[in-house]
């Protein structure tokens, strides 16, 4: 017997029945006349040139190679139409002119359009789609996960048993094993130069450690609690020759910078009624933290001054994010992890890719983004005010992480109760949500392409999801237990995550 | 509100009487008379019952002052042997809000296993007869009618369930005797959780019993298992688990089940 197929909801029924939209450029558009705008110099390209209304974006792209003179290496652009030229407001232009611009009638056919462009990333990073190893090592509880910027075949994990690991993720075995701590290794953080590990525990220390799993030195001893957060000075404000300082968070309400070479403290930046929640060393040399008392406070790293408090927040600061963090976490390897020659290249080559994020409009613009206990977040432009640019409500409960995408034009953020949300980098509009988890999400990371972003949950799983269609991409199960961490590797070929069930798990294509 | 929390519902409209507190201070500073009186002078069982619970008691004190102390006192830290779980740094200072979270993993071990479904802890169950079951109520002016029972065994009662008038109401199922929450064992690790019922699935004597909601030994309970976190392999919460009575209530005042995994 045949299987009957059930009948139509009565909900799909209507829906069938009613009027649909059909997306149709009209035969008698006139041409429009459009001006191109670089995005990062804010320079003009040429003068005004006459093209038809309806013109696609694959077109303009092709236009724009062609101007530019790239035509035989064409490199893809997203554009976005500049709405006011006093403001700066920006429409983004999604499959054509017409159904962006001139069919919602924010500009008729008569106005000139200046169409301002931003080349997205050449290469394009795959969605990770199946579990590629399941390593057990670890005692306990993994709490921290973080790749090498140069490679993705090397990524170290912080646990619970006291030890911090590095995995060889090309044969998915176990390499180096990090022994010293007395107790849960909380943080983990890579040098953007790819040579040293930092690893802060809950028995109060910092141990710096070799590519090779061998100790330099003692643990680093000064803070009277344990370690939250750890920082690397970005590479491009580090003297070719020397060693990039380190400044590290703790429970006890002080951030320290330490001498990476001499293993000494440098200097202690007090202030802090409560415990630091999180540190990130900006590209133009200050160090914000973010505490439970309420406060973030901007730190001059040459001479430890308290440069800033920003207040608005009404409860405990968890997480700050930087429009840079990326490209500061990647020092002078792009995606295809190429060492440079000498530290002097290093440090021109990690200072083009910072500014290559950080200049808009031609101007170094550094933002940073805040998330609290009490469920909103705030867009700071802490270089020009200490007031914020804006208030981001719309999470329900705690939100726990946040991130910069790695161009900077969006912002995540991960929130126990458990959505995602997608803003915009630049002004801090709402733009999205991401549904899908049925528990608390903890972290999530952004694909170097800023295509795709990965996020773990308390309901162990992780889930990809696409930001062009904002839509959930791929589930990825597996996970036996809550997933503490995640991270996805500079050149997108793998993602890596540790929590409750002791084992790491690397993600593929 | 339930039909028979009539103290609750008096103290709510009423509010509790002008010495309440005061009462109750002098009910609490007199405590310590009324426990040394009581050791002194309760003799055989109830004597036995109660040093063995003042005897938890001290045990539980001591290790508490010793704890305070020990948080006191300076000196160099040694390697810390931690016992229970890790927590990576944003979730340090937060409550935790569930308990026997132990379980969730397990269980999914299990079910890797792929253990036989259908086979249950206590595959047979002695039969209860009616008379046993049943009490018979007599009504009447003169008592002579013999229409309605009462259930001798513990019952699970819905929420918000109402009696029928009584000229109506055929089967009476004895409030006193009404269980809202049973001791749920996890088989692999011993832990006991107490979980509220959901619904009865399947009484073994008959399928009335079933449907009157009776809890005896052998039945088949579904228990809310929300509060321990449990998620499937699909990422999905678990809401409802089936459980078996291991004891016979009606003996234990309580119920224990071991959960079906």
């Amino acid at each position: 017997m045949a299987t009957v197929i059930p009948p139509q909801s009565k909900k799909a029924k209507r829906l069938a029945q009613q009027e649909r939209e059909v997306d149709l450029i009209p035969a008698d558009l006139p041409n429009v006349l459009i001006k191109f705008q670089a995005s990062d110099s804010g320079e003009n390209l040429g003068n005004s040139i006459r093209v038809p209304g309806g013109i696609t974006e694959a077109q303009l792209e092709q236009l724009l190679n062609q101007l530019l003179g790239e035509s035989d290496e064409p490199v893809p652009y997203s554009f976005s139409l500049l709405k006011d030229n006093t403001k700066g407001d920006l429409v983004d232009i999604k499959d054509n002119l017409y159904n962006s611009v001139l069919k919602p009638e924010i500009k008729t056919t008569e106005d000139v359009l200046t169409l301002v462009y931003t080349p997205r990333a050449i290469f394009k990073v795959r969605p990770v789609t199946r579990s590629s190893a399941s390593i057990a090592g670890h005692g306990s509880t993994i709490l921290c996960t973080q790749f090498a910027p140069h490679t993705s075949s090397l990524m170290v994990t912080g646990a619970g048993d006291s030890t911090a690991r590095i995995w060889d993720c090309d044969t998915s075995t176990p390499k180096h094993i990090l022994q010293g701590h007395t107790n849960w290794v909380l943080c983990v953080q890579w040098c953007p130069n790819g040579e040293v590990i930092a690893t802060g525990s809950m028995d109060n220390t910092i141990r710096l450690w070799d590519q090779k799993g061998k100790a330099i030195g003692d643990a680093l001893r000064g803070h009277g609690k344990w370690i939250t957060s750890l920082a690397w000075e970005p590479l491009h404000l580090v003297k070719p020759g020397n060693a990039p300082r380190l400044a590290s968070a703790s429970k006890d309400g002080s951030v320290k910078i330490w001498d990476t070479a001499s293993r000494t403290v440098l200097m202690t930046l007090n202030g802090h009624l409560s415990s630091v929640s999180c540190v990130k060393w900006g590209g133009e040399g200050f160090i914000y933290s973010g505490s439970h008392d309420k406060t973030i406070r901007v730190w001059d790293a040459r001479d430890g001054k308290c440069v800033n408090i920003l207040k608005s927040h009404a409860h405990w600061v968890n997480h700050l994010s930087l429009s840079t963090d990326y490209a500061l976490r990647r020092g002078a390897f792009d995606h295809t992890g190429v060492a440079p020659a000498s530290p002097e290249e290093a440090q021109k080559k990690a200072l083009a890719l910072y500014e290559k994020v950080a200049k808009v409009n031609g101007k170094i613009e550094e933002r940073l983004i805040s998330a609290s206990d009490d469920f909103t977040m705030y867009l700071w432009s802490p270089l020009k005010t200490t007031k914020p640019v804006l208030r981001m409500t719309g999470h329900q409960k705690l939100v726990n992480h946040v991130q910069f995408s790695p161009d900077g034009r969006y912002i995540v953020s991960a929130s126990f109760d458990n959505s995602i949300k997608l803003w915009d980098g630049r002004t801090g509009t709402f733009i999205s949500t991401f549904r899908g988890h049925v528990a608390a999400v903890y972290q999530t990371a952004w694909s170097s392409d800023c295509r795709l972003l990965v996020s773990c949950s308390k309901d162990t799983t992780l889930k990809v999801w696409d930001v062009k269609t904002r839509k959930l991409s791929v589930d990825l199960p597996g996970h036996q237990d809550e997933v503490y961490s995640v991270d996805w590797s500079n050149d997108g070929k793998r993602v890596a995550s540790g929590g409750k069930d002791k084992h790491v798990r690397l993600w593929t294509h | 509100m339930p039909q028979n929390e009539y103290i609750e519902q008096h103290i709510k409209q009423h509010g509790r009487r002008l010495d309440h507190e005061e009462r109750q201070r002098k009910r609490i500073a007199r405590e310590g008379h009324k426990i040394a009186k009581d050791a002194q002078n309760l003799k055989g069982w109830r004597g036995k019952q109660f040093a063995q619970k003042r005897y938890k008691e001290k045990v539980a004190m001591k290790k508490k002052i010793r704890a305070h102390q020990e948080s006191k006192v300076k000196g160099p830290s040694e390697p810390v042997e931690n016992n229970d779980e890790a927590l990576p740094t944003y979730l340090l200072d937060r409550q935790q809000t569930n308990t026997a979270k132990a379980i969730s993993s397990s269980i999914k071990q299990k079910r890797l296993e792929k253990a036989d479904k259908f086979s249950v802890p206590l595959p047979k169950v002695r039969g209860i007869s009616e008379e046993e079951m049943f009490k018979v109520i007599k009504t009447g002016s003169k008592k002579s009618k013999a229409w309605k029972r009462m259930i001798t065994k513990h019952t699970f009662v819905g929420e918000g369930f109402t009696r029928r008038p009584v000229k109506m109401e055929r089967i009476i199922r004895p409030s006193a005797l009404r269980q809202k929450k049973a001791n749920v064992t996890h088989p692999e690790l011993g832990v006991t959780v107490f979980l509220p019922i959901l619904s009865v699935k399947k009484n073994p004597q008959s399928p009335m019993y079933t449907q009157m909601g009776v809890l005896t030994k052998g039945t088949i309970i579904e228990v809310n298992v929300s509060e321990l976190g449990m998620v499937t392999a699909g990422g999905k919460v678990v809401w409802g688990k089936y459980a078996q009575i291991t004891n016979e209530p009606d003996r234990d005042g309580c119920v224990n089940a071991v959960l079906l995994v």
